[in-house]
């Protein structure tokens, strides 16, 4: 059985789509099974960051309302073979979205592979609540910036209340990945340190992601960072967040300052 | 001409109003509570009255006509409780809703009927006087209450081991204690207890409040921010005063 993660922020143009593909990408390029599903249904973008555009036939609500079998849905990417779409729709709306449709499509996508990411859109409606109501665990992306942070409290908030395991009694694993971090801002003070962030959310940190030209030109080339450019300082970041997320005690650095004395300060996670 | 206005006060209150359950046919229910008013004169006079009529097959004019037969009896309805908002009208009594079940009032027996008549103003309440003393309630919250979140608690005091984020609300009927930061609100003695306190290991709150009177974040004075801080009422004024 896989695990399904969700990728979720309450705020939008954060990172959620880019760290989505990336982690992703990342995932199997170490030869695991990985579906990324897209659920902003009206404004996908998914498909643009994994420049599969030009070959959306099915998407999610065709699978959900059974006019396509999911087989037909899924969009195999062309550089790594166990890396998969699964594209929303661009014309409908996310009223299309059942909670019994995505349950099923889920369960399936379950057996088949070994990661199911889910691109929440933003907001805390409908697409929100169900990309992350099925999720085994939450990625919470967050911008160093205090409408980000707060919004993604709320987003804690709802993973601990109106999510299947919420529901079960259990208790949802979430990271936090905290995205478009800029230590020549961060010197300045023109953002939110790191400890601060980790104290008002108060989940472990899954990684930082500098903010960089890399991702953006990664995004306008259709490939995910960790395919486009392996090397850069945004995919490395990618890498060893997912090597947290399959359970290694990674140290995390904070982009910009000297890793050798500062990781002993920061290398731990937050309570 | 600048006077300082004095804040509205927003105050939350309970009451306990008797509820009546009407029956059908409404004749011989009335019938019945003829025959309880005549063993006691005063048993409605003064009381606030619920009509509760969950479950009741009447339309409007019924329901209305039946109000009417109660005030006739000197039976003045507060609010009425389960009705559709199709039944009533805006010259009808309010819907009221959330209501919680409390001890029954002792109908009046015949013996207190027959004191009643010699001193009518004599109270017949005694199931409805304070209940006896008891420990106050108090909830205890192990985890952070995140954005958004609205935890409240009229039945007494609430204890939180960890933060309140920017945008979640804590309402207690007695003292709030966060043993964390304190970013959201927190509103303390909301039902009245001008002794609740509003304790926090440090304070970066958008706006306190006990019983009613309030700070926001402007109000409070800047090198309270971040302190370890206790809230307190006096002299219908909120004081603070740094923790040791």
């Amino acid at each position: 059985m896989g695990k399904v993660i969700v990728v979720t922020s309450g705020k939008g143009g954060v990172g959620k789509t880019t760290s989505s593909a990336a982690l992703g990408a990342a995932l199997a390029q170490n030869g695991e099974k990985v579906v990324v599903v897209d659920f902003d249904v009206g404004l996908r973008n998914l498909d643009l960051v994994m420049g599969a555009e030009r070959r959306v036939v099915y998407d999610l609500v065709n699978v959900i309302q059974g006019e396509a079998k999911l087989t037909q849905a899924l969009i195999r990417d062309k550089r790594v073979e166990t890396l998969y779409l699964l594209p929303a729709s661009q014309t409908r709306d996310k009223d299309n979205l059942t909670s019994e449709g995505v349950e099923k499509v889920i369960a399936a996508l379950k057996k088949a592979f070994d990661w199911v990411i889910c691109d929440s859109p933003a907001g805390i409606e409908r697409g929100a609540t169900l990309a992350m109501r099925h999720a085994d665990v939450a990625i919470v992306v967050t911008n160093p910036e205090v409408s980000s942070v707060r919004d993604s409290d709320r987003i804690i908030g709802l993973l601990d209340s109106k999510t299947l395991k919420a529901e079960n009694g259990e208790r949802m694993e979430k990271h936090l990945l905290l995205t478009r971090y800029d230590p020549t801002r961060a010197e300045r003070g023109d953002m939110l340190k790191v400890d601060d962030v980790l104290e008002i959310l108060s989940i472990p940190l899954l990684g930082i992601i500098p903010e960089s030209m890399d991702v953006l030109r990664a995004s306008n080339l259709g490939a995910p960072v960790t395919l486009a450019d392996e090397g850069s300082a945004p995919a490395r970041a990618y890498f060893d967040a997912v090597r947290r997320l399959k359970g290694e005690a990674l140290p995390v650095t904070v982009p910009g300052e000297k890793r050798g004395f500062f990781g002993k300060f920061f290398g731990r996670k937050a309570a | 001409m600048l006077t300082k206005p004095r804040p509205i006060r927003l105050k939350g209150r309970s009451f306990l109003a008797l509820s009546l359950a009407p029956e059908l046919p409404f004749e011989d229910w009335l019938a019945g509570l003829d025959d309880l008013a005549a063993r006691s004169a005063g048993f409605f006079l003064r009381r606030p009255v619920v009509l509760d009529v969950d479950g009741l097959d009447i339309d409007k004019a019924e329901l209305r006509k039946l109000v009417d037969d109660l005030s006739q009896r000197n039976v003045r309805v507060m609010g009425i409780e389960g009705a559709r908002p199709s039944l009533l009208g805006a010259d009808m009594p309010p819907a009221m809703s959330d209501g919680r079940p409390a001890s029954d009032f002792e109908p009046p027996t015949e013996s207190e009927a027959d004191e009643a008549q010699d001193a009518p103003a004599v109270e017949t309440i005694a199931a409805a006087g304070p209940a006896p003393a008891q420990a106050t309630a108090s909830l205890v919250v192990t985890e952070p209450v995140r954005s958004g979140q609205s935890l409240f608690f009229p039945e007494g005091d609430v204890t939180i081991v960890g933060s309140v984020a920017s945008g979640a609300e804590v309402v207690a009927g007695g003292s709030i204690h966060v043993y964390g930061t304190l970013r959201g609100r927190a509103l303390a003695g909301t039902t009245g207890n001008g002794s609740a306190r509003i304790f926090c290991r440090k304070l970066e709150a958008e706006l306190i409040a006990i019983d009613g009177f309030y700070l926001t974040a402007e109000d409070m004075e800047p090198d309270l921010r971040g302190q370890a801080v206790q809230v307190w009422l006096e002299n219908h004024g909120l004081k603070t005063g740094i923790l040791g």
